[in-house]
């Protein structure tokens, strides 16, 4: 009886700070458990939980649970369709990517990776003997001309409506021929059980974020397509601190910096700024634009770039 | 092994030779415990197999970058060796050389052993096994793998046929004179034979049959080890992305099939004492053969690796590079040498053609065959466009587990056993063929 009544407190607890939290900030949304199931369980495991108005708190693992409230079917059938009349496009700028790393991390915390594991890598790039180094962070490049999909026997990967290439990681076989058709290494493999399997096992997949992931099948960059559907900006994009990433849709011509929110003219931007795309002579078509790396107002400190670093 | 090569010519009646080729059948020695050792093998492999279905692909040394190896290495390689049932049975059969007759069934089992096991060595390459069937739910004809899926099973069937098919005299002949046959088996070779009794009629129809199954089986056989190729040729990475592939892959096969049928022939002509048939002319013509594909093969890999070496284009040159003077020279240039121009410069050479010398240097063509198939799979993934940064230090290098190197000896062990089953309840050598060659007459009775 004690018992029932310290669940029901914290229960009302949690509710005064208006129920919907983030699990210390690293997935999607959790929310209460209804009170009749919660009750019957024992108390489990805590987690700590942030809540909305950044309050850490401490939470029985059994009053959670996701909030995702679309069934499975109607998830795959939305993911696979993409949102109509949209043409998504990112711009990084190199001239101003210091290798924080915040877009790395903010991707893993999003989609369950461990932090060797890449939907976007910051990479220490040199063209050519005698030319400067610089910083190249490389997200999947979501190419209009994707080798990737091609190549796939069973439609796990495919791209839609508004460019953005997914995975279905209900349908791969794990055979990994996209990873070997792939030019940029955007693709990675889940080689064991994912981070955190048996925590998220009971989450409804979301093929708009790959999650949970699952072991023996393939994962890359989805461009947040979650986060899209709700009007947000990709993850990375919004953990940058420095400006480096625009995001935005061809269709309107419009992009939006990450860090500074201002949004610009995406035809304008690259033309001003001799935007280009990364190995555009393979014709892969990438949604993915670079803006040179000049006039950097800082120095490049990465671990010297030698011989087996770079190609 | 003793290869008593001093046998000389005997006159063949029909009854030797019955008596030849059947005695081995129904010998035992040594057999069980052959069998037993293979199962035991492939027991192990098992096992190593249940460990990778569990904890995930993540025991093999694949990783991100280096996301193909051993297995699909060794597969490219059982495809390979496939292709001499095709090369033997249906070109030089169709071109009507009549020496191959008593080696064409080794070359057609060898073809069914190692098109089925490559079939299955894909299916363990898979993160995801459990879902093999999508590939029929939710195949998109796009994708190289459902052309390979497709073809595979295609060579299969028909090789199965051509190995059955003109072996029903054969059958026949087995039915009435294996006494100790188990009842399983003899029920098999009723139902095989058909109730053939060599009638004009039936010969007619029985080599009608054949003849359009040796046809049809060229672009098959062609088919799968080219599409085996536009695995790797139809991405963009440097060391794969070429045009010939195609030819150079079948040539290729012709090499390592060729090596793996001499080694066969050698072992049944010793162990099952089958001097009178596969005789010394077998191996000159084979190794004669094997000269002729190797130079095809040479000509492909000067093309193959000069003219890009020639211009070294940025990607390319640090994968050649690599490959050249690297940490793979060894493997490449020992691959090349001997398996391929050592092999010409011997054979070439009457004296090298003779059984036991040639079978030796076909151990060499086969082992080199295999290194070269993991040199073709492994340094390509070693190098992509983009450097490998960020990433655990063994992504950056590659080395087969041991569940994984278990696995492939999995797959040896299963070919050697299917072929073994084969040639234990099929005769190897085709009776009737031999005989209706030398003229001798024969009848089959009901
Ligand atoms: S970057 Fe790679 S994974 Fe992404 S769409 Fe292009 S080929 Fe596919
Ligand atoms: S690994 Fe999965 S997504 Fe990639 S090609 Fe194979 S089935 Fe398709």
């Amino acid at each position: 009886m004690t018992q029932k009544t310290s669940d029901k407190s914290r229960r009302n607890f949690l509710k005064s700070f208006g129920v919907t939290v983030g699990a210390a900030g690293v997935v999607s949304s959790f929310s209460l458990l209804s009170a009749a199931k919660a009750a019957a369980k024992e108390p489990g495991e805590t987690v700590n939980l942030l809540t909305a108005d950044g309050q850490l708190v401490q939470v029985d693992k059994n009053q959670l649970r996701p909030t995702v409230n679309e069934p499975l079917d109607e998830l795959q059938q939305r993911g696979r369709e993409g949102i109509a009349g949209k043409s998504f496009v990112m711009v990084i700028d190199l001239s101003k990517c210091r290798n924080a790393r915040k877009c790395m991390s903010a991707c893993q915390n999003h989609h369950q990776l461990r932090a060797d594991q890449h939907h976007i890598n910051v990479l220490q790039m040199q063209d050519a003997d005698h030319t400067a180094p610089y910083f190249m962070p490389k997200p999947c490049q979501h190419c209009d001309n994707p080798p990737c999909t091609k190549v796939c026997p069973v439609d796990a990967t495919f791209k839609r409506q508004d460019g953005i290439v997914l995975i279905d990681n209900e349908r791969c076989i794990g055979c990994r021929f996209c990873i070997a058709a792939c030019p940029y290494s955007a693709r990675i493999f889940q080689w064991t059980e994912p981070k955190d399997a048996e925590k998220y096992k009971d989450l409804t997949y979301n093929i708009e974020a790959n999650v949970p992931q699952k072991k023996g099948t393939v994962s890359k960059c989805l461009f947040s397509a979650d986060r899209l559907r709700e009007d947000k900006l990709p993850s990375c994009v919004s953990a940058c601190p420095n400006g480096v990433y625009y995001f935005g849709d061809r269709n309107e011509d419009a992009v939006t910096n990450g860090t500074s929110g201002e949004t610009v003219r995406f035809s304008k931007l690259i033309e001003e700024n001799a935007g280009y795309t990364l190995m555009e002579e393979l014709g892969t078509k990438p949604r993915v634009y670079y803006l040179p790396p000049k006039n950097r107002a800082f120095e490049f400190n990465g671990d010297l770039l030698n011989e087996e670093n770079l190609h | 092994m003793n290869d008593d090569t001093k046998s000389k010519e005997t006159t063949l009646s029909f009854e030797k030779i019955k008596q030849d080729v059947l005695r081995p059948m129904q010998n035992h020695r040594g057999l069980e415990l052959w069998i037993v050792f293979l199962i035991t093998v492939i027991s192990v492999g098992a096992w190593a197999y249940y460990v990778q279905l569990r904890d995930g692909l993540g025991v093999t040394g694949m990783r991100d970058y280096v996301s193909w190896g051993l297995y699909i290495a060794n597969f490219v390689f059982f495809v390979a060796v496939s292709l001499v049932g095709m090369l033997i049975s249906s070109i030089l059969g169709l071109l009507k050389v009549d020496w191959i007759a008593p080696i064409s069934r080794i070359a057609e089992i060898i073809a069914v052993a190692f098109v089925a096991v490559a079939g299955l060595v894909i299916v363990l390459d898979m993160g995801r096994p459990d879902r093999v069937l999508n590939v029929m739910i939710h195949g998109r004809f796009q994708s190289p793998i459902l052309w390979d899926v497709t073809v595979i099973t295609t060579y299969l069937v028909i090789s199965a046929l051509l190995l059955i098919l003109p072996m029903i005299p054969d059958l026949a002949i087995c039915k009435k004179e294996i006494k100790t046959a188990p009842p399983m088996l003899k029920k098999l070779y009723a139902i095989l034979s058909f109730g053939y009794t060599n009638t004009p009629e039936q010969h007619k129809h029985l080599h009608k049959m054949i003849r359009t199954l040796m046809v049809l089986i060229v672009p098959v056989g062609l088919a799968i080890h080219t599409v085996t190729s536009w695995l790797f040729a139809a991405t963009l990475r440097n060391g794969w992305d070429t045009t010939i592939f195609g030819p150079y892959f079948v040539a290729g096969a012709f090499v390592a099939g060729s090596a793996a049928l001499i080694i066969a022939m050698y072992f049944f002509r010793v162990n099952y004492k089958l001097q009178d048939y596969i005789t010394e002319l077998h191996f000159d013509k084979m190794g004669k053969l094997m000269v002729a594909v190797c130079l095809v093969y040479l000509y492909f890999n000067v093309n193959e690796f000069l003219v890009p070496g020639y211009k070294m284009k940025s990607g390319d040159s640090v994968h050649l590079k690599e490959l050249f003077f690297g940490s793979w020279a060894i493997m490449f240039w020992s691959s090349q040498l001997l398996g391929n121009i050592l092999p010409i410069i011997l054979m070439v050479n009457k004296r090298f053609r003779m059984p036991k010398p040639i079978m030796i240097i076909s151990i060499f063509v086969l082992a080199s065959a295999w290194f070269k198939r993991y040199v073709i799979v492994i340094p390509t993934m070693l190098h992509p466009h983009l450097p490998i940064q960020n990433v655990p230090d063994n992504y950056q290098h590659y080395f087969p587990s041991s569940v994984e190197i278990t696995v492939t000896v999995l797959s040896f062990a299963l070919a050697l056993l299917i072929i073994t089953v084969l040639a234990k309840i099929f005769p190897v050598v085709p009776i009737c063929e031999i005989a209706d060659q030398k003229g001798i007459d024969y009848k089959i009775e009901e």
